[in-house]
Protein backbone atom coordinates (compact mmCIF):
# COMPACT_ATOMS: atom_id res chain seq x y z
CA UNK A 1 0.00 0.00 0.00
CA UNK A 2 2.90 2.34 0.60
CA UNK A 3 4.80 3.85 -2.24
CA UNK A 4 7.63 6.27 -2.66
CA UNK A 5 6.76 9.76 -3.72
CA UNK A 6 8.95 9.39 -6.80
CA UNK A 7 6.77 6.62 -8.19
CA UNK A 8 3.60 8.57 -8.73
CA UNK A 9 0.66 6.72 -10.20
CA UNK A 10 0.92 7.51 -13.86
CA UNK A 11 -2.52 8.28 -15.13
CA UNK A 12 -3.22 10.53 -18.04
CA UNK A 13 -6.45 11.91 -16.67
CA UNK A 14 -4.76 14.11 -14.06
CA UNK A 15 -7.11 17.01 -13.39
CA UNK A 16 -4.61 18.99 -11.36
CA UNK A 17 -0.90 18.47 -11.69
CA UNK A 18 2.08 19.89 -9.79
CA UNK A 19 5.32 19.62 -11.77
CA UNK A 20 8.54 20.20 -9.84
CA UNK A 21 7.00 23.05 -7.90
CA UNK A 22 9.09 25.23 -5.58
CA UNK A 23 7.71 28.08 -3.57
CA UNK A 24 9.72 30.69 -1.73
CA UNK A 25 8.48 33.44 0.52
CA UNK A 26 10.27 36.65 1.40
CA UNK A 27 9.82 37.75 4.94
CA UNK A 28 11.49 40.88 6.28
CA UNK A 29 12.85 39.19 9.41
CA UNK A 30 13.75 35.79 8.03
CA UNK A 31 14.69 36.68 4.48
CA UNK A 32 13.96 34.26 1.67
CA UNK A 33 12.84 30.84 2.79
CA UNK A 34 11.41 27.82 1.06
CA UNK A 35 7.95 26.51 1.94
CA UNK A 36 7.48 24.04 -0.91
CA UNK A 37 10.27 22.05 -2.52
CA UNK A 38 10.17 19.84 -5.63
CA UNK A 39 6.51 19.02 -5.30
CA UNK A 40 5.03 16.56 -7.77
CA UNK A 41 1.38 15.67 -7.42
CA UNK A 42 -1.21 14.34 -9.82
CA UNK A 43 -4.81 14.64 -8.78
CA UNK A 44 -7.21 12.25 -10.51
CA UNK A 45 -10.73 13.07 -11.50
CA UNK A 46 -13.37 12.57 -8.79
CA UNK A 47 -10.91 11.33 -6.20
CA UNK A 48 -10.90 12.46 -2.58
CA UNK A 49 -7.28 13.42 -2.03
CA UNK A 50 -6.11 14.31 1.44
CA UNK A 51 -2.91 16.25 2.01
CA UNK A 52 -1.83 15.34 5.48
CA UNK A 53 1.06 16.90 7.34
CA UNK A 54 2.05 18.34 10.66
CA UNK A 55 1.96 21.95 11.77
CA UNK A 56 2.68 24.96 9.60
CA UNK A 57 4.36 23.28 6.68
CA UNK A 58 2.91 25.01 3.65
CA UNK A 59 -0.18 22.87 3.11
CA UNK A 60 -2.34 25.94 2.61
CA UNK A 61 0.23 27.31 0.17
CA UNK A 62 -0.30 24.21 -1.99
CA UNK A 63 -4.05 24.84 -2.10
CA UNK A 64 -3.53 28.56 -2.69
CA UNK A 65 -1.46 27.69 -5.74
CA UNK A 66 -4.24 25.48 -7.13
CA UNK A 67 -6.78 28.23 -6.40
CA UNK A 68 -4.54 30.77 -8.14
CA UNK A 69 -4.08 33.05 -5.14
CA UNK A 70 -0.35 32.37 -5.18
CA UNK A 71 2.03 31.50 -8.01
CA UNK A 72 4.81 28.90 -7.84
CA UNK A 73 8.36 30.28 -7.71
CA UNK A 74 9.53 27.43 -9.98
CA UNK A 75 7.81 24.61 -11.83
CA UNK A 76 4.16 24.69 -12.84
CA UNK A 77 0.71 23.91 -11.58
CA UNK A 78 -1.66 22.68 -14.27
CA UNK A 79 -5.42 22.38 -14.39
CA UNK A 80 -6.58 20.11 -17.23
CA UNK A 81 -3.14 20.51 -18.75
CA UNK A 82 -3.20 24.32 -18.74
CA UNK A 83 -1.05 26.39 -16.34
CA UNK A 84 -2.99 28.07 -13.55
CA UNK A 85 -2.53 31.83 -13.74
CA UNK A 86 -5.42 33.30 -11.75
CA UNK A 87 -8.37 32.26 -9.57
CA UNK A 88 -11.27 30.85 -11.53
CA UNK A 89 -14.72 29.36 -11.02
CA UNK A 90 -13.56 25.83 -11.92
CA UNK A 91 -11.57 25.72 -8.67
CA UNK A 92 -13.73 26.29 -5.60
CA UNK A 93 -12.33 26.86 -2.15
CA UNK A 94 -13.70 26.24 1.33
CA UNK A 95 -11.67 28.23 3.81
CA UNK A 96 -10.52 27.47 7.33
CA UNK A 97 -12.49 30.39 8.78
CA UNK A 98 -15.49 29.91 6.49
CA UNK A 99 -14.98 33.37 4.91
CA UNK A 100 -18.72 33.74 4.45
CA UNK A 101 -19.97 37.21 3.53
CA UNK A 102 -21.52 38.44 6.79
CA UNK A 103 -23.78 40.92 5.00
CA UNK A 104 -25.51 38.21 2.96
CA UNK A 105 -27.99 35.58 4.11
CA UNK A 106 -27.31 31.85 3.72
CA UNK A 107 -29.15 32.00 0.40
CA UNK A 108 -27.23 35.12 -0.64
CA UNK A 109 -23.93 33.42 0.10
CA UNK A 110 -24.75 30.16 -1.66
CA UNK A 111 -26.15 31.78 -4.80
CA UNK A 112 -23.24 34.22 -4.98
CA UNK A 113 -21.19 32.24 -7.55
CA UNK A 114 -23.99 31.71 -10.07
CA UNK A 115 -25.06 35.33 -9.56
CA UNK A 116 -21.61 36.61 -10.50
CA UNK A 117 -21.71 34.41 -13.59
CA UNK A 118 -25.04 35.96 -14.57
CA UNK A 119 -27.30 32.96 -14.00
CA UNK A 120 -30.97 34.04 -13.95
CA UNK A 121 -32.53 34.53 -10.54
CA UNK A 122 -35.03 31.67 -10.70
CA UNK A 123 -32.46 29.17 -11.93
CA UNK A 124 -29.79 30.12 -9.40
CA UNK A 125 -32.29 30.15 -6.54
CA UNK A 126 -33.32 26.63 -7.46
CA UNK A 127 -29.71 25.50 -7.65
CA UNK A 128 -28.77 27.19 -4.38
CA UNK A 129 -31.78 25.62 -2.69
CA UNK A 130 -30.63 22.21 -3.91
CA UNK A 131 -27.24 22.64 -2.25
CA UNK A 132 -28.69 24.18 0.89
CA UNK A 133 -30.85 21.08 1.18
CA UNK A 134 -27.85 18.86 0.42
CA UNK A 135 -25.86 20.27 3.33
CA UNK A 136 -28.94 20.05 5.57
CA UNK A 137 -29.63 23.75 6.13
CA UNK A 138 -33.23 23.96 4.90
CA UNK A 139 -35.08 26.50 7.01
CA UNK A 140 -31.99 28.69 7.44
CA UNK A 141 -32.06 30.26 3.96
CA UNK A 142 -32.76 33.73 5.33
CA UNK A 143 -30.47 33.58 8.36
CA UNK A 144 -27.32 35.66 8.49
CA UNK A 145 -24.01 33.83 9.16
CA UNK A 146 -23.61 35.52 12.55
CA UNK A 147 -26.65 33.57 13.78
CA UNK A 148 -25.19 30.19 12.80
CA UNK A 149 -22.90 27.83 14.73
CA UNK A 150 -19.40 27.04 13.46
CA UNK A 151 -20.53 23.73 11.96
CA UNK A 152 -23.47 25.34 10.20
CA UNK A 153 -21.25 28.12 8.85
CA UNK A 154 -18.92 25.50 7.41
CA UNK A 155 -21.92 23.78 5.78
CA UNK A 156 -22.77 27.09 4.10
CA UNK A 157 -19.14 27.36 2.96
CA UNK A 158 -19.35 23.88 1.41
CA UNK A 159 -22.72 24.62 -0.23
CA UNK A 160 -21.37 27.90 -1.60
CA UNK A 161 -18.36 26.17 -3.18
CA UNK A 162 -20.55 23.33 -4.52
CA UNK A 163 -23.17 25.67 -5.96
CA UNK A 164 -20.59 27.12 -8.31
CA UNK A 165 -20.09 23.58 -9.68
CA UNK A 166 -16.29 23.64 -9.72
CA UNK A 167 -14.20 20.87 -11.27
CA UNK A 168 -12.19 20.66 -8.09
CA UNK A 169 -13.07 21.53 -4.50
CA UNK A 170 -10.25 22.76 -2.29
CA UNK A 171 -10.83 22.39 1.44
CA UNK A 172 -8.29 24.03 3.72
CA UNK A 173 -8.64 22.46 7.17
CA UNK A 174 -12.33 23.27 7.06
CA UNK A 175 -13.12 21.56 10.35
CA UNK A 176 -10.03 22.77 12.21
CA UNK A 177 -11.95 25.22 14.37
CA UNK A 178 -14.84 22.95 15.26
CA UNK A 179 -15.19 21.06 18.50
CA UNK A 180 -14.54 17.30 18.38
CA UNK A 181 -18.20 16.21 18.25
CA UNK A 182 -19.13 18.64 15.49
CA UNK A 183 -16.00 17.66 13.65
CA UNK A 184 -17.01 13.95 13.55
CA UNK A 185 -20.47 14.95 12.41
CA UNK A 186 -19.12 17.17 9.66
CA UNK A 187 -16.78 14.41 8.45
CA UNK A 188 -19.81 12.14 8.04
CA UNK A 189 -21.70 14.92 6.33
CA UNK A 190 -18.88 15.68 3.94
CA UNK A 191 -18.61 11.98 3.01
CA UNK A 192 -22.35 11.87 2.39
CA UNK A 193 -22.33 15.07 0.31
CA UNK A 194 -19.34 13.92 -1.69
CA UNK A 195 -20.94 10.53 -2.39
CA UNK A 196 -24.18 12.24 -3.42
CA UNK A 197 -22.38 14.56 -5.85
CA UNK A 198 -18.94 13.40 -6.81
CA UNK A 199 -16.32 16.07 -7.28
CA UNK A 200 -12.58 16.06 -7.23
CA UNK A 201 -11.63 17.09 -3.71
CA UNK A 202 -8.30 18.19 -2.32
CA UNK A 203 -8.61 18.27 1.44
CA UNK A 204 -5.88 19.60 3.71
CA UNK A 205 -5.68 18.49 7.33
CA UNK A 206 -3.28 17.95 10.20
CA UNK A 207 -5.59 15.38 11.77
CA UNK A 208 -4.58 11.82 10.98
CA UNK A 209 -7.92 10.30 11.91
CA UNK A 210 -9.75 12.74 9.67
CA UNK A 211 -7.36 11.89 6.83
CA UNK A 212 -7.96 8.14 7.04
CA UNK A 213 -11.69 8.61 7.53
CA UNK A 214 -12.20 10.76 4.43
CA UNK A 215 -9.55 9.92 1.86
CA UNK A 216 -9.36 7.81 -1.27
CA UNK A 217 -5.70 8.64 -1.22
CA UNK A 218 -3.50 10.32 1.36
CA UNK A 219 -0.30 12.18 0.60
CA UNK A 220 1.81 12.50 3.71
CA UNK A 221 3.74 15.74 3.50
CA UNK A 222 7.26 16.40 4.68
CA UNK A 223 7.82 19.46 6.83
CA UNK A 224 9.36 22.66 5.45
CA UNK A 225 10.07 22.69 2.61
CA UNK A 226 6.95 20.73 1.92
CA UNK A 227 7.04 17.80 -0.44
CA UNK A 228 5.38 14.41 -0.69
CA UNK A 229 6.89 11.95 1.75
CA UNK A 230 4.63 8.95 1.36
CA UNK A 231 1.41 7.98 -0.35
CA UNK A 232 -1.39 5.71 0.76
CA UNK A 233 -4.42 4.42 -1.12
CA UNK A 234 -7.30 3.96 1.30
CA UNK A 235 -9.69 1.32 0.02
CA UNK A 236 -11.79 0.87 3.16
CA UNK A 237 -15.50 0.91 2.31
CA UNK A 238 -17.57 3.94 3.36
CA UNK A 239 -19.00 4.80 5.81
CA UNK A 240 -15.83 4.07 7.72
CA UNK A 241 -15.42 3.19 11.34
CA UNK A 242 -12.83 4.91 13.53
CA UNK A 243 -12.36 1.74 15.61
CA UNK A 244 -12.19 -0.77 12.75
CA UNK A 245 -8.91 -2.81 13.13
CA UNK A 246 -7.81 -1.99 9.57
CA UNK A 247 -8.55 1.69 10.21
CA UNK A 248 -6.41 1.64 13.33
CA UNK A 249 -3.61 -0.24 11.59
CA UNK A 250 -3.51 2.35 8.80
CA UNK A 251 -3.56 5.11 11.33
CA UNK A 252 -0.55 3.65 13.17
CA UNK A 253 1.33 3.03 9.95
CA UNK A 254 0.84 6.57 8.68
CA UNK A 255 1.67 8.01 12.06
CA UNK A 256 5.03 6.23 11.97
CA UNK A 257 6.17 8.12 8.86
CA UNK A 258 5.09 11.58 9.98
CA UNK A 259 7.71 14.15 10.93
CA UNK A 260 6.80 14.89 14.49
CA UNK A 261 7.87 18.37 15.39
CA UNK A 262 7.24 20.51 18.38
CA UNK B 1 -34.41 36.81 27.39
CA UNK B 2 -36.01 39.52 25.30
CA UNK B 3 -37.83 40.92 28.32
CA UNK B 4 -34.57 41.09 30.19
CA UNK B 5 -32.96 43.00 27.34
CA UNK B 6 -35.91 45.38 27.24
CA UNK B 7 -35.60 45.89 30.97
CA UNK B 8 -31.89 46.68 30.54
CA UNK B 9 -32.71 49.29 27.89
CA UNK B 10 -35.45 50.81 30.04
CA UNK B 11 -33.10 50.92 32.99
CA UNK B 12 -30.53 52.70 30.87
CA UNK B 13 -33.05 55.28 29.66
CA UNK B 14 -34.22 55.82 33.24
CA UNK B 15 -30.68 56.42 34.49
CA UNK B 16 -29.98 58.82 31.61
CA UNK B 17 -33.06 60.88 32.38
CA UNK B 18 -32.18 60.86 36.05
CA UNK B 19 -28.67 62.19 35.42
CA UNK B 20 -30.00 64.98 33.18
CA UNK B 21 -32.53 65.92 35.89
CA UNK B 22 -29.75 65.92 38.44
CA UNK B 23 -27.69 68.26 36.23
CA UNK B 24 -30.61 70.65 35.94
CA UNK B 25 -31.17 70.47 39.68
CA UNK B 26 -27.56 71.43 40.41
CA UNK B 27 -27.89 74.27 37.91
CA UNK B 28 -31.04 75.46 39.69
CA UNK B 29 -29.33 75.11 43.07
CA UNK B 30 -26.38 77.36 42.20
CA UNK B 31 -28.67 80.03 40.67
CA UNK B 32 -32.17 80.47 42.11
CA UNK B 33 -31.75 77.97 44.94
CA UNK B 34 -28.70 79.24 46.80
CA UNK B 35 -28.03 82.35 44.75
CA UNK B 36 -24.32 81.61 44.23
CA UNK B 37 -24.49 83.07 40.73
CA UNK B 38 -26.51 86.15 40.02
CA UNK B 39 -28.94 85.98 37.13
CA UNK B 40 -26.87 88.25 34.89
CA UNK B 41 -23.85 85.95 35.35
CA UNK B 42 -25.70 82.63 35.00
CA UNK B 43 -29.46 82.66 34.39
CA UNK B 44 -31.47 80.00 36.17
CA UNK B 45 -33.09 77.05 34.36
CA UNK B 46 -36.50 78.64 34.93
CA UNK B 47 -35.40 81.87 33.25
CA UNK B 48 -33.82 79.96 30.34
CA UNK B 49 -36.99 77.93 29.88
CA UNK B 50 -39.08 81.12 29.78
CA UNK B 51 -36.77 82.62 27.17
CA UNK B 52 -36.90 79.38 25.22
CA UNK B 53 -40.70 79.55 24.99
CA UNK B 54 -40.65 83.27 24.18
CA UNK B 55 -38.04 82.91 21.48
CA UNK B 56 -40.42 80.80 19.36
CA UNK B 57 -42.53 83.90 18.61
CA UNK B 58 -40.28 86.85 19.55
CA UNK B 59 -37.74 88.19 17.06
CA UNK B 60 -35.87 90.30 19.62
CA UNK B 61 -32.93 90.89 19.96
CA UNK B 62 -31.57 89.43 16.73
CA UNK B 63 -34.40 89.84 14.22
CA UNK B 64 -35.65 86.26 13.87
CA UNK B 65 -37.55 83.61 15.81
CA UNK B 66 -35.88 80.46 17.13
CA UNK B 67 -37.47 78.36 14.40
CA UNK B 68 -36.13 80.67 11.68
CA UNK B 69 -32.63 80.42 13.17
CA UNK B 70 -32.92 76.66 13.45
CA UNK B 71 -34.09 76.25 9.85
CA UNK B 72 -31.34 78.56 8.60
CA UNK B 73 -28.73 76.51 10.45
CA UNK B 74 -30.16 73.16 9.32
CA UNK B 75 -30.24 74.27 5.70
CA UNK B 76 -26.59 75.22 5.74
CA UNK B 77 -25.46 72.23 7.77
CA UNK B 78 -27.38 69.62 5.79
CA UNK B 79 -26.51 71.27 2.49
CA UNK B 80 -22.79 71.10 3.19
CA UNK B 81 -23.14 67.67 4.76
CA UNK B 82 -24.93 66.11 1.81
CA UNK B 83 -22.43 67.51 -0.70
CA UNK B 84 -19.67 66.26 1.61
CA UNK B 85 -21.17 62.75 1.56
CA UNK B 86 -21.79 62.70 -2.18
CA UNK B 87 -18.17 63.67 -2.87
CA UNK B 88 -16.36 62.36 0.22
CA UNK B 89 -17.63 58.77 0.33
CA UNK B 90 -16.87 57.88 -3.31
CA UNK B 91 -13.54 59.72 -3.03
CA UNK B 92 -12.53 57.65 0.01
CA UNK B 93 -13.68 54.44 -1.67
CA UNK B 94 -11.79 55.04 -4.89
CA UNK B 95 -8.66 56.23 -3.06
CA UNK B 96 -8.64 52.97 -1.11
CA UNK B 97 -9.36 50.82 -4.15
CA UNK B 98 -7.04 52.39 -6.69
CA UNK B 99 -3.40 53.15 -5.86
CA UNK B 100 -3.07 55.71 -8.64
CA UNK B 101 -6.00 57.77 -7.36
CA UNK B 102 -4.61 57.39 -3.86
CA UNK B 103 -1.21 58.72 -4.89
CA UNK B 104 -2.72 61.69 -6.73
CA UNK B 105 -5.23 62.77 -4.10
CA UNK B 106 -3.53 61.73 -0.88
CA UNK B 107 -0.92 64.53 -0.55
CA UNK B 108 -3.51 67.28 -1.03
CA UNK B 109 -5.98 65.52 1.24
CA UNK B 110 -3.44 64.98 4.02
CA UNK B 111 -2.69 68.71 4.02
CA UNK B 112 -6.34 69.77 3.93
CA UNK B 113 -7.45 67.47 6.72
CA UNK B 114 -5.13 69.04 9.26
CA UNK B 115 -6.82 72.43 8.85
CA UNK B 116 -9.75 72.94 11.24
CA UNK B 117 -12.96 73.56 9.30
CA UNK B 118 -13.49 76.97 10.89
CA UNK B 119 -10.15 78.19 9.60
CA UNK B 120 -11.64 78.12 6.11
CA UNK B 121 -14.30 80.65 7.05
CA UNK B 122 -12.34 83.81 6.34
CA UNK B 123 -11.15 82.47 2.99
CA UNK B 124 -14.67 81.50 1.99
CA UNK B 125 -16.12 84.82 3.11
CA UNK B 126 -13.59 86.68 0.96
CA UNK B 127 -14.37 84.39 -1.96
CA UNK B 128 -18.18 84.17 -1.90
CA UNK B 129 -19.45 86.54 0.82
CA UNK B 130 -21.27 85.79 4.05
CA UNK B 131 -24.30 84.06 2.52
CA UNK B 132 -25.38 80.44 2.42
CA UNK B 133 -22.60 79.34 0.11
CA UNK B 134 -19.59 80.33 2.20
CA UNK B 135 -20.82 78.45 5.27
CA UNK B 136 -22.00 75.48 3.25
CA UNK B 137 -18.52 75.22 1.72
CA UNK B 138 -16.84 75.37 5.12
CA UNK B 139 -19.11 72.60 6.36
CA UNK B 140 -18.61 70.63 3.18
CA UNK B 141 -14.85 70.59 3.79
CA UNK B 142 -15.02 69.54 7.42
CA UNK B 143 -17.70 66.88 6.81
CA UNK B 144 -15.92 65.49 3.80
CA UNK B 145 -12.69 64.87 5.70
CA UNK B 146 -14.39 62.46 8.14
CA UNK B 147 -16.23 60.68 5.34
CA UNK B 148 -13.12 60.20 3.21
CA UNK B 149 -11.07 58.86 6.13
CA UNK B 150 -13.71 56.40 7.27
CA UNK B 151 -14.74 55.05 3.88
CA UNK B 152 -11.06 54.79 2.99
CA UNK B 153 -10.21 52.64 5.98
CA UNK B 154 -13.44 50.66 5.59
CA UNK B 155 -12.42 49.59 2.09
CA UNK B 156 -8.82 48.96 3.18
CA UNK B 157 -10.09 46.62 5.90
CA UNK B 158 -11.84 44.33 3.40
CA UNK B 159 -10.69 40.80 4.20
CA UNK B 160 -8.37 39.35 1.57
CA UNK B 161 -10.15 36.04 1.92
CA UNK B 162 -13.47 37.66 0.93
CA UNK B 163 -11.85 39.05 -2.19
CA UNK B 164 -10.39 35.61 -2.88
CA UNK B 165 -13.84 34.07 -2.67
CA UNK B 166 -15.06 36.63 -5.19
CA UNK B 167 -12.15 35.84 -7.48
CA UNK B 168 -12.75 32.09 -7.39
CA UNK B 169 -16.29 32.87 -8.51
CA UNK B 170 -14.89 34.88 -11.41
CA UNK B 171 -15.95 38.32 -10.19
CA UNK B 172 -14.53 41.28 -12.12
CA UNK B 173 -12.61 44.08 -10.42
CA UNK B 174 -15.75 46.25 -10.46
CA UNK B 175 -17.84 43.43 -8.93
CA UNK B 176 -15.20 42.88 -6.26
CA UNK B 177 -15.53 46.56 -5.36
CA UNK B 178 -19.30 46.92 -5.50
CA UNK B 179 -20.38 43.49 -4.29
CA UNK B 180 -17.66 42.75 -1.71
CA UNK B 181 -15.52 45.71 -0.66
CA UNK B 182 -18.33 48.26 -0.34
CA UNK B 183 -20.80 46.01 1.54
CA UNK B 184 -18.02 44.98 3.92
CA UNK B 185 -17.03 48.65 4.42
CA UNK B 186 -20.58 49.78 5.07
CA UNK B 187 -20.29 49.88 8.90
CA UNK B 188 -17.23 52.11 8.60
CA UNK B 189 -18.95 54.31 6.01
CA UNK B 190 -21.79 54.87 8.46
CA UNK B 191 -19.32 55.65 11.23
CA UNK B 192 -17.97 58.29 8.85
CA UNK B 193 -21.46 59.68 8.28
CA UNK B 194 -21.99 59.93 12.02
CA UNK B 195 -18.63 61.53 12.79
CA UNK B 196 -19.05 63.92 9.85
CA UNK B 197 -22.45 64.95 11.15
CA UNK B 198 -20.88 65.91 14.46
CA UNK B 199 -18.14 67.93 12.83
CA UNK B 200 -20.58 69.53 10.35
CA UNK B 201 -22.82 70.70 13.17
CA UNK B 202 -20.05 72.06 15.38
CA UNK B 203 -18.30 73.72 12.45
CA UNK B 204 -21.58 75.32 11.43
CA UNK B 205 -22.07 77.08 14.72
CA UNK B 206 -18.50 78.28 14.73
CA UNK B 207 -18.85 79.52 11.15
CA UNK B 208 -22.07 81.33 12.00
CA UNK B 209 -20.38 83.11 14.87
CA UNK B 210 -18.02 84.63 12.34
CA UNK B 211 -20.06 85.15 9.23
CA UNK B 212 -23.82 85.19 9.25
CA UNK B 213 -27.06 87.12 9.38
CA UNK B 214 -29.22 84.27 10.64
CA UNK B 215 -28.78 80.92 12.36
CA UNK B 216 -28.25 79.51 15.83
CA UNK B 217 -24.60 80.58 15.97
CA UNK B 218 -25.59 84.07 14.89
CA UNK B 219 -28.32 84.16 17.56
CA UNK B 220 -25.79 83.23 20.23
CA UNK B 221 -23.33 85.82 18.98
CA UNK B 222 -25.94 88.61 19.02
CA UNK B 223 -27.24 87.66 22.47
CA UNK B 224 -23.72 87.54 23.85
CA UNK B 225 -23.13 91.12 22.61
CA UNK B 226 -25.95 92.43 24.77
CA UNK B 227 -25.35 90.08 27.73
CA UNK B 228 -28.52 88.07 27.17
CA UNK B 229 -27.01 84.85 28.54
CA UNK B 230 -30.42 83.19 28.75
CA UNK B 231 -30.67 83.28 24.95
CA UNK B 232 -27.07 82.08 24.63
CA UNK B 233 -27.98 79.05 26.70
CA UNK B 234 -31.22 78.50 24.75
CA UNK B 235 -29.09 78.43 21.60
CA UNK B 236 -26.66 75.95 23.13
CA UNK B 237 -29.46 73.62 24.21
CA UNK B 238 -31.18 73.71 20.82
CA UNK B 239 -27.84 72.95 19.17
CA UNK B 240 -27.28 70.00 21.49
CA UNK B 241 -30.74 68.51 21.01
CA UNK B 242 -30.76 68.97 17.23
CA UNK B 243 -27.31 67.37 16.99
CA UNK B 244 -28.46 64.40 19.05
CA UNK B 245 -31.60 63.95 16.95
CA UNK B 246 -29.67 64.07 13.67
CA UNK B 247 -27.12 61.58 15.00
CA UNK B 248 -29.92 59.24 16.09
CA UNK B 249 -31.41 59.38 12.60
CA UNK B 250 -28.07 58.44 11.01
CA UNK B 251 -27.56 55.58 13.47
CA UNK B 252 -31.07 54.30 12.86
CA UNK B 253 -30.45 54.43 9.12
CA UNK B 254 -27.21 52.53 9.65
CA UNK B 255 -28.96 49.77 11.58
CA UNK B 256 -31.50 49.46 8.75
CA UNK B 257 -28.86 49.23 6.06
CA UNK B 258 -26.05 47.24 7.66
CA UNK B 259 -27.01 43.58 7.41
CA UNK B 260 -25.76 40.61 9.36
CA UNK B 261 -25.35 41.95 12.88
CA UNK B 262 -22.24 44.01 12.32
CA UNK B 263 -23.19 47.16 14.22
Amino acid sequence: MRMDSERQVSTNDALIEFRKVDKFFNKPEEGRYQVVGDLNIKVRENEFLVLFGPGQCGKSTILNMVAGFEMPSAGEVLCQGKPIEAPGPERGMVFQNTALFPWLTVMGNVEYGPKVRGVKKEERRQKAQHYIDLVGLQGFENSFPVKLSGGMQQRVGIARAYCNEPLVMLLDEPFGHLDAQTRYLMQDELTRIWQAEKRTVIFVTNNIEEAVYLADRILVLRNCPTGVKAEYEITLPRPRNYTDPEFLRLRREIDSVVDHTL
Amino acid sequence: MKDKKKFQINKYIFISILSICFGIFVWWLVTDGLGIFRSNALPSPVKVFESFIKKWYETKPDGATLLEHLIASLQVALGGYVIGAVIGIPLGIFMAWNDKIDMCVRPVFDLVRTIPGVAWTSVMVTLVGIGFLSKALVIFISAMVAMVINSYSGIKQTKTVHLWVGQTFGASNWELLTKIAIPSALPMIFTGLDVALGSAWTTLVAAELLASTKGLGFMIQQARGIFRLDIVIVGMIVIAITGAVLSTIIQWLGRKMIKGGRT
